[in-house]
This record gives structure tokens, C-alpha cells and sequence, in this order.
């Protein structure tokens, strides 16, 4: 750990403009003799890497750097996500690659499950693989709610020491992830879209960044627990084994642990939307699909194909389309079969939300669009021309069928 | 009531992009926002002290820039505001922003209800105000809905989670995360703006903390570390469909026949 240090007797007009451009966050400031760096530098380093050599040093400070046994350390825990006795797939995902990860390692795959009927729905997990599934349960903890919730996970991390800690990025998860960690003052990585394991039990955590087309890979090398947040469909679903294995192991909280400032009072059941990310087809248009007309062809189409119509954040924000329909970071991640991309550019954060589809197709008319990155397919074309005939080719070939 | 809204200024475009010669971050601009997410809450914030009295204030951490956010918070019926800002705060994660928020709010005084945004546009984490309130050591709840009734020391909220609209009650003080598009924010108010002076924008640095360990915030107070930024892998298995309007028409045509999608 350190800080940036400017040698003031190196600097001149000329190295310090380069300095000002240079700094993506634009923390560094010249007033003709001195140069300074504000509060908005986010210690990327772009300075001393690409700067000129020398004006900005990374000096190391003296400070006793927090250390961890990570030998004390052990296992990777997956947070088993539930509403009642229904366990939330991305359980599944997060096991399939804590499985993955604790190969490198040799470390044992945990679960941890929290709730009423705890014990019962642990017995669901048996044929995924799992050395042991940690149970927390009791009649408090039936819904959920922040404090007695922590408490327990906390509990678990006190007497368990498990070394990384998979979340799955529910409503649920991306409440109580944060809480805990910030109990065992860890850190913690949200929405992650890779996962990797160093030998030395380090979990590499690789998700988009800086809210742009960067990718960033994420480490706690002096912190235990590592937790992260992963969202539901971005790792494949493994499939149960025929045989039952692990063992269940049944946790006792303190009552006083179980205490709530929180009450619930009542509970609805939401009315069954679409959900884009269980589609297997998907239509989904951006910035570039201009007019009612095109959107209107764009849903005719997901309609004909039995799937759905999404869309890119833009199209939220000018509130053309739902919240709900919106692939991305901030909107859903999908996994169809299919995915056609029309007039998207395809920005890191719609991409995260959508690369690990079988078949993705995208018309752009620019080819220098990122979406044709990830497109196995890529037509550079007019949507306005394609659209249309594509819709009517699909129209006849369905009532020849018929 | 007194509420405090935790806000942030975020770039004005999210088109930062990497140059993959160089791996430079190329900026677009300097122009920056109040984080979109922030205005519901500000707005959530507005119509409470409206219905129950009390005021509403604003708290930022980040550059000295941010004070625009504060005042934009102003215009908006915002009483007064904090940008907390120092170097010492640079290159913070998640657990350090945090942490530093929650020393700011110590500073600044005592809240019936802090309120924050889902996320922020930058970040998209959407996990600084749980942790906020773990280090207040107050109960929090995210995914809110709307404040249906303040009564009696408690808020009586919806919330929305994965599958199900739950109403509950949680005992002041406590942290909220106000859904998206939940409520129509005012619009910022020129006349407002005008009279806003410079003493309703407060500045507190690491000098004015409680909590004087500078291992707590910034890079040093992080938990995670960037070990490298790279621009995203590109697909190798690609495809170009060419020809006339029609033939890509086919094209697509032929490839949603092939996997029996028609």
C-alpha cells in the first residue's frame, strides 16, 4: 500500500499537459508551476505507467500491511438462495463452479443454508456434490430479514473459516453479501462474470468496470474471507448426480443473535411477469432500432419465435421499453438459445449481461461496433431493410406449416 | 424527521474505453451527473419531510468537483450538504467508501432515516449502503418500494424481492435503498439555485474523522485490489453474413432453421 508521489523539480509545462490529458479521471491539475493530484484520483496508476518517466512515483508506506494466515483459511461456500423450500438456481451455478475452483486447491466445497425449514431443503443439495451443507434453523429466521440473517452468517464464517464465499446477485444476496462483509471487514466483488482460483487459495474475480467497456480482475490477497457476487445464469447449471453424498451439519445460533428491529408484515406474491432471462429466444434492440415501426416488426418477430423482446438500457431511460426487459448489468443476464441484436452497439455492460448465449446475431450498420466482439454472427446492414424481410420470411414459412 | 441522502456525482457517459495498443483508459469528456438512481431517493426523501416535517441534507464522498451534486441536491429542497474529500480517500473499494461514508454521517449528525439509490451508474454494485449501515450499526432494507406510513419510532415500507412484495416495519433510525423509477423527481429549481451560498456545502477531510487510522480508508482501507484492466476478450468463433439486404435476411433466416427455432 502506498500513495503517488509528484517530483515537483521534474515537472514542466510541456510533461505536465501530457500528465493532465493522460489521467482518465482528470485528478491531476496544473496551475503553470505546480502539479497536483485532487480527490478524484482512483489510484489507477495511468500516471506513472504512461506518464513521463519519472514526475509521478508510487512510493510505498511504511505501515505494517494486514497480514492473513490463509492456511487457517478453508473451502469455498456457496450461500444456498431460497424462498421457502424452493432453492433459487443460481445455487446450482455457484456449486457447479465452486466445485470448479476448489480442484486448484484442494479445498472442500461448503454450503451454507439459513432458514425455517433449513434442514429439509438441505437435503435437496445431497446430489450436487458438496462436502458438507451447514444448517441454520429456526422458527426466526422464516423470513428473511438483515440482522438475525448476518448474524448467522457470521456465525458460520466465525467457526467455519472458510477461505472464499460465493453469493448468488439476487435481491436477496445483494443485501445480505455486503452486510456480512462488511462485518468481517472483507472484500467483496459484485456481479462477477469469471471466477478463477490462484494456488495460493486467492479467488480471481473478473467483472466489468469503471462503468465502461473495461474488464477488471479483482483480488483480497491480505483479507478473509473473499466474497463475491454472481448473477443467476452466467455459469452453467450442473447436472445432479444419481447418488447422494455429503453431510448435513446443524448450526446452533444464540437466541439474542436471532433479534430483529425488522418486522414483516405482509407478503405478495409478484404477478408472473415475463422474465427475459428464461427465454430461449430473444429480439433485442437498442439506440440504432429508430421508430415505432421497427420495434413494432422486432416484437412481431419475438412473438412468431416464442421468445421475448429486450432491450438495452437507453431504451429503458427514454422509457420506450420496461425496466424488466433490459439485458446488462443493471438490467437482467440471459442465456438463450438465441439472441438477435439489432442496432446495438454493445457496450461491456450489455455484453456482461448476454456473451454466454449459444447463438448470438447482430445487425449493425457500424462495423466498428463492440457488438460484433461477441457476435458469433455479424451482419453490417441496414435493420430497416433486413427487419422487414426477415419478418416476412419467417411469416410464410410458419403458415406453410400450417 | 431528519433524512440524509447519500448521493454521488458519476461520469456524464459511460463510454470509458481501454486503448488496446497502448491499454491507456481514453476519457470522454469530464462532464459528470448526479447519479440517476440517487434522484428517487432524494425525491422519496422530499415528499416524507413534506408529510412529517423535518429536514432533508445530502452526503457525498469524492473530489472536490462533487460539491455540484450537493448543490444540484439543494435545488432540488435539500436543506444543506457534505462532500467528504481528501486524497486519503482515493482508490477506495467498496468496504473503504463505506466505511468512510459511515464516518461522514458520524460527523455530520444524528438521522431519524438515511436514504440511498439502488446504484450507481459507474459502479453498478449496488452494495455501498448495506455496508453503510453495518458500520452505523443500524438495520437497513434494499429494493424499497415506497415509505407507506412513518409511525411511532417505525417506517412501514414495501419492499420488492425476487419473487414477492413484502410490506414491513423497521425501527428508526435505519438505512433504506429506494427502488428505481419509483416516484417522479422534481426537477432542480433555477430560482433555488441562485441563492445557494457556499456555507450550505460542507467539506469534511480525514483530519475531521473520528477514527484517525488512514489504514481505514482509500487504497489503504481496501480490501479488494485491481491487479489488472483489460479490454474484453473478443469472441474467436466469428461469422460475417454479407451480401444484399436479402441475402442477410436469409442468412438469419437459415440459421434460425437450422436450430428448429421455425
Amino acid at each position: 500500500m502506498g500513495q503517488l508521489k509528484i517530483n515537483q523539480n521534474l515537472v514542466n509545462a510541456e510533461n505536465a499537459k501530457e500528465l493532465v490529458k493522460l489521467c482518465p479521471f482528470g485528478a491531476i491539475g496544473y496551475d503553470g508551476a505546480k502539479l497536483d493530484i485532487s480527490a478524484a484520483c482512483k489510484m489507477c496508476k495511468m500516471c506513472i505507467r504512461k506518464g513521463p518517466a519519472g514526475v509521478v512515483e508510487y512510493v510505498e508506506e511504511e505501515v505494517a500491511a494486514p497480514t492473513v494466515d490463509k492456511s487457517l483459511w478453508k473451502g469455498i461456500c456457496v450461500y444456498v438462495d431460497h424462498a421457502g423450500e424452493q432453492i433459487h438456481r443460481v445455487t446450482y451455478e455457484l456449486i457447479g463452479k465452486a466445485k470448479e475452483l476448489a480442484k486448484v486447491t484442494n479445498h472442500p466445497v461448503y454450503a451454507l443454508i439459513i432458514g425455517k425449514d433449513a434442514a429439509k431443503s438441505a437435503k435437496k443439495l445431497l446430489r450436487y456434490g458438496v462436502d458438507r451443507i451447514y444448517v441454520y434453523e429456526d422458527e426466526a429466521l422464516e423470513d428473511f430479514r438483515i440482522e438475525p440473517y448476518t448474524s448467522a452468517f457470521y456465525d458460520f464464517i466465525e467457526k467455519v473459516k472458510p477461505s472464499s464465499i460465493l453469493v448468488g446477485a439476487t435481491n436477496l444476496g445483494r443485501q445480505l453479501a455486503p452486510r456480512v462483509a462488511a462485518r468481517c471487514r472483507a472484500g467483496l466483488t459484485a456481479d462477477c462474470t469469471v471466477l478463477e482460483m490462484k494456488e495460493n487459495t486467492d479467488l480471481v474475480q473478473i467483472r466489468p468496470a469503471f462503468g465502461g467497456n473495461i474488464m477488471a480482475q479483482i483480488v483480497s490477497p491480505a483479507c478473509r474471507p473473499q466474497f463475491c457476487t454472481v448473477r443467476y445464469k452466467v455459469f452453467p447449471e450442473p447436472k445432479p448426480s444419481d447418488t447422494e453424498s455429503g453431510e448435513i451439519v446443524l448450526m446452533q445460533l444464540a437466541k439474542e443473535a436471532l433479534a430483529s428491529n425488522i418486522e414483516i408484515l405482509r407478503k405478495v406474491e409478484k404477478p408472473k411477469d415475463v422474465d427475459i432471462s428464461e427465454a430461449d429466444v430473444i429480439v433485442a434492440i437498442g439506440r440504432g432500432a429508430k421508430g415505432e415501426q421497427i420495434r413494432a416488426m422486432a416484437k412481431e418477430l419475438a412473438d412468431l419465435l416464442g421468445g421475448v423482446l429486450a432491450c438495452t438500457r437507453p431504451l429503458v431511460e427514454e422509457n420506450i421499453m420496461d425496466a424488466k426487459h433490459q439485458i446488462g448489468l443493471s438490467g437482467r443476464t440471459v442465456k438463450p438459445k438465441f439472441i438477435l441484436c439489432l442496432g446495438i452497439s454493445g457496450a461491456v455492460q450489455f455484453a456482461a449481461g448476454m456473451k454466454s448465449s449459444d447463438c448470438i446475431v447482430a445487425v449493425n450498420t457500424d462495423k466498428n461496433a463492440p457488438i460484433f466482439d461477441v457476435a458469433h454472427y455479424g451482419i453490417v446492414g441496414d435493420l430497416c431493410e433486413i427487419l422487414p424481410m426477415l419478418l416476412n420470411q419467417v411469416k410464410e414459412a410458419q403458415s406453410d406449416v400450417q | 424527521m431528519n433524512i440524509l441522502v447519500c448521493i454521488k456525482q458519476v461520469p456524464g457517459s459511460s463510454n470509458v474505453e481501454v486503448d488496446p495498443v497502448t491499454g491507456v483508459l481514453k476519457r470522454d469528456g469530464v462532464a459528470s451527473k448526479m447519479n440517476p438512481y440517487d434522484l428517487y431517493s432524494i425525491e422519496m426523501a422530499m415528499s416524507l419531510t413534506e408529510k412529517y416535517g423535518g429536514t432533508v441534507e445530502t452526503i457525498t464522498m469524492g473530489p472536490p468537483q462533487a460539491k455540484s451534486v450537493i448543490v444540484e441536491s439543494i435545488c432540488m429542497g435539500a436543506k444543506k450538504g457534505t462532500v467528504l474529500s481528501d486524497r486519503k480517500f482515493a482508490g477506495a473499494d467498496v468496504l473503504a467508501t463505506a466505511y468512510t461514508i459511515s464516518q461522514g454521517i458520524r460527523k455530520v449528525g444524528k438521522f431519524d432515516l438515511i436514504l440511498c439509490g439502488k446504484q450507481t451508474t459507474d459502479g453498478d454494485t449496488a452494495q455501498v449502503g448495506a455496508e453503510v449501515a453495518e458500520y452505523l450499526g443500524i438495520p437497513h432494507v434494499a429494493n424499497v418500494l415506497s415509505v407507506e406510513e412513518v409511525k411511532d419510532g417505525k417506517a412501514y415500507v414495501t419492499v420488492s424481492l425476487d419473487d414477492m412484495v413484502v410490506t414491513e416495519s423497521v425501527q428508526l433510525p435505519c438505512l433504506l435503498c429506494a427502488e428505481n423509477d419509483i416516484n417522479s423527481p422534481r426537477l432542480p429549481s433555477y430560482k433555488v439555485q441562485k441563492t445557494v451560498t457556499d456555507d450550505l456545502v460542507r467539506f469534511i477531510s480525514f483530519a475531521e474523522f473520528e477514527d484517525q487510522d488512514a489504514n481505514h480508508y482509500g487504497l489503504n482501507g481496501s480490501a479488494t485490489q485491481v491487479e489488472r484492466i483489460f479490454p474484453p476478450e473478443k469472441n474467436t468463433e466469428k461469422h460475417s453474413i454479407t451480401g444484399d439486404s436479402a441475402a442477410q435476411a436469409q442468412g438469419i433466416f437459415d440459421l434460425l432453421a437450422s436450430r428448429k427455432l421455425i
